[in-house]
């Protein structure tokens, strides 16, 4: 990056450093930082949204689409995470190609399954073998965002079914007194009241998000802490900055930046759970009211 | 005739991208002079040159992805990539699973790192890469095994303690014994393990394994092999 770099073997000191932090490898640590932050930028607001589907499918009147909520949040749940990420992108990655290879390539006469390989013809590859390497990390961090989207989907549908159950029955009945139908009750009265309960259950969710963002590597996508532990590893003087083992450092800075980042959360849901308790009735806002008169 | 012609192009087209076929090559890049990645951020070391030359005497575009050593053949034969080419010592078990081209480096031998020349193997657990051709051989001596998921883990755990030795192929071992300044040395014997390294490629994929044998084969035949394993691996390495 600097000129100075040129020669990293003759360098000393806090230039070997700087130069040793700035070299291309550190920029690909500092990259994933990024992945790793879009990853819970996007998760987020998706499995919010399956979050929400599942549990208004699970409140349904009709057989079929409760079966299918209470299904969804009861078998991912049940499900060890690890296994899910191992299963779930490769199952869908062939899936995916599977559908294609029987639009693209109705000709084909050879088994899908050959033992243990699985093969498609050339042009129902995902993405195809002929695309540059960045459309296949494009590809894979898109089947991470999926594959965690419906686990952490199934666990925040299960807290949003927790707090519809919790806005008390009376308010419904007097929506419903005021000739408003189930579904005006839904969405003006039901939905407004349950964030306040819903948050403490959410705010967990997204502090495991933020801690399980390493099982992206299971998924063939680079993350800080692969990063971390690659770095560290003693290195040889095969290498240009040869060093011994520093992992231990690079685990101290992940874990400020996890801190940090569990820290920052902690003091935006607690401002975020004061809004949420203005004017419910729920203890919380109880006290806001005494405190204001 | 429209019609015609458009087919007429669409077969030019594959039969042009059949000719200049991209093959994805899948590495661990965790196991130098093997294969790391190096300073740049790049995939290098032994095999990365190796690789380069055969698919250029293939004439196969090539591309090169990293991989966890774990998960390294499940992402083979799901189609992830085409070839891995990360060290991997050609045995039975593995076989049943995938295929292998002929061997690049001939059957290398292993050697135990520790911290003194007199340590006893059976007095502690014995560190080795998971899922490797070491691992096993430990094993079946009925020598403690500690399993660690890279290279650079097995190591660490010699010099923290954790383990006595080291079980590893030689060749990732010299370099790190020469620069510990003494601190840890080979002890023990040094078995010859599994039948060399070799590429693994699927089973269903004998024409693309045709081609990387010829192109090992040519390798081999003149010579250039020979000179490449020596410059990576020492004057000390076995040849062809």
């Amino acid at each position: 990056m600097f000129q100075y770099c040129a020669e990293p073997k003759t360098l000393e000191g806090l230039i070997w450093l700087s130069c040793y932090l700035t070299n291309e490898k550190h920029q690909l640590l500092y990259g994933s930082l990024g992945t790793v932050l879009l990853l819970m930028a996007i998760v987020a607001p998706v499995a919010m949204l399956f979050g929400f589907g599942g549990a208004v499918a699970a409140r349904s009147h009709l057989l079929p689409v409760r079966l299918f909520g209470k299904g969804y949040t009861s078998m991912v749940r049940g499900i060890p995470d690890i296994i899910f990420f191992m299963f779930v992108p490769i199952a869908l990655d062939q899936l995916f190609e599977l559908i294609r290879h029987k639009i693209k390539c109705p000709d084909w006469t050879d088994a899908i399954w050959q033992g243990s390989d699985f093969v498609v013809c050339a042009e129902a590859k995902l993405p195809l073998s002929t695309s540059p390497q960045y459309v296949h990390e494009i590809y894979g961090f898109s089947l991470a965002v999926l594959a965690f989207s419906i686990v952490f989907g199934a666990f925040a549908a299960n807290v949003l079914y927790g707090a519809m159950q919790a806005v008390p029955r009376a308010q419904l009945e007097t929506a419903e007194a005021y000739g408003m139908t189930r579904r005006q009750a839904f969405r003006r009265v039901l939905v407004p009241q349950m964030w306040v309960f819903a948050l403490p259950g959410l705010s967990n969710l997204w502090m495991i998000l933020i801690k399980a963002t390493p099982l992206l590597f299971l998924l063939g996508v680079e993350d800080i802490v692969y990063w971390a532990k690659e770095l560290g590893g003693s290195k040889t003087s095969q290498f240009a900055y040869p060093h011994p083992d520093w992992r231990l450092f690079y685990f101290m800075a992940l874990l400020v930046y996890y801190l940090s980042m569990t820290r920052l959360s902690e003091i935006v849901l607690g401002r975020l759970s004061q809004r949420l308790s203005r004017g419910q009735a729920t203890f919380a806002g109880e006290q806001q009211r005494k405190a204001a008169r | 005739m429209n019609q015609l012609i458009l087919s007429t192009a669409a077969l030019a087209l594959t039969a042009g991208m059949a000719m200049a076929e991209t093959v994805r090559l899948g590495t661990e890049g965790a196991y130098p002079p093997y294969n790391f990645i190096n300073d740049a951020g790049e995939v290098d070391g032994f095999e990365r040159v190796l690789g380069d030359e055969l698919c250029k005497r293939a004439e196969l575009t090539c591309e090169w992805v990293t991989n966890e050593w774990d998960s390294i053949i499940p992402n083979l034969v799901s189609g992830n990539y085409d070839v891995i080419i990360a060290g991997m010592s050609i045995t039975d078990e593995r076989d049943k699973v995938i295929d292998f081209s002929q061997n690049y480096i001939p059957p290398a031998t292993s050697a135990y790192l520790a911290l003194s020349a007199d340590t006893d193997l059976k007095s502690g657990p014995v560190a080795a890469q998971t899922a490797t051709i070491q691992a096993g051989y430990i094993a079946e001596q009925g020598m403690t095994l500690a399993e660690y998921a890279t290279p650079d883990e097995t190591v660490a755990a010699v010099r923290n303690g954790e383990a006595v030795a080291v079980f590893a192929d030689k060749d990732f071992l010299v370099p790190i014994a020469e620069e510990s300044n003494g601190e840890l040395v080979f002890t023990g014997d040094e078995p010859s393990l599994g039948g060399g390294v070799g590429l693994g490629i699927r089973e269903s994929d004998t024409e693309l394994k045709d081609k990387f044998n010829a192109a090992i084969q040519s390798m081999k035949d003149d010579g250039s092999l020979n000179a490449l394993i020596t410059e990576w691996f020492g004057d000390k390495a076995l040849l062809f």
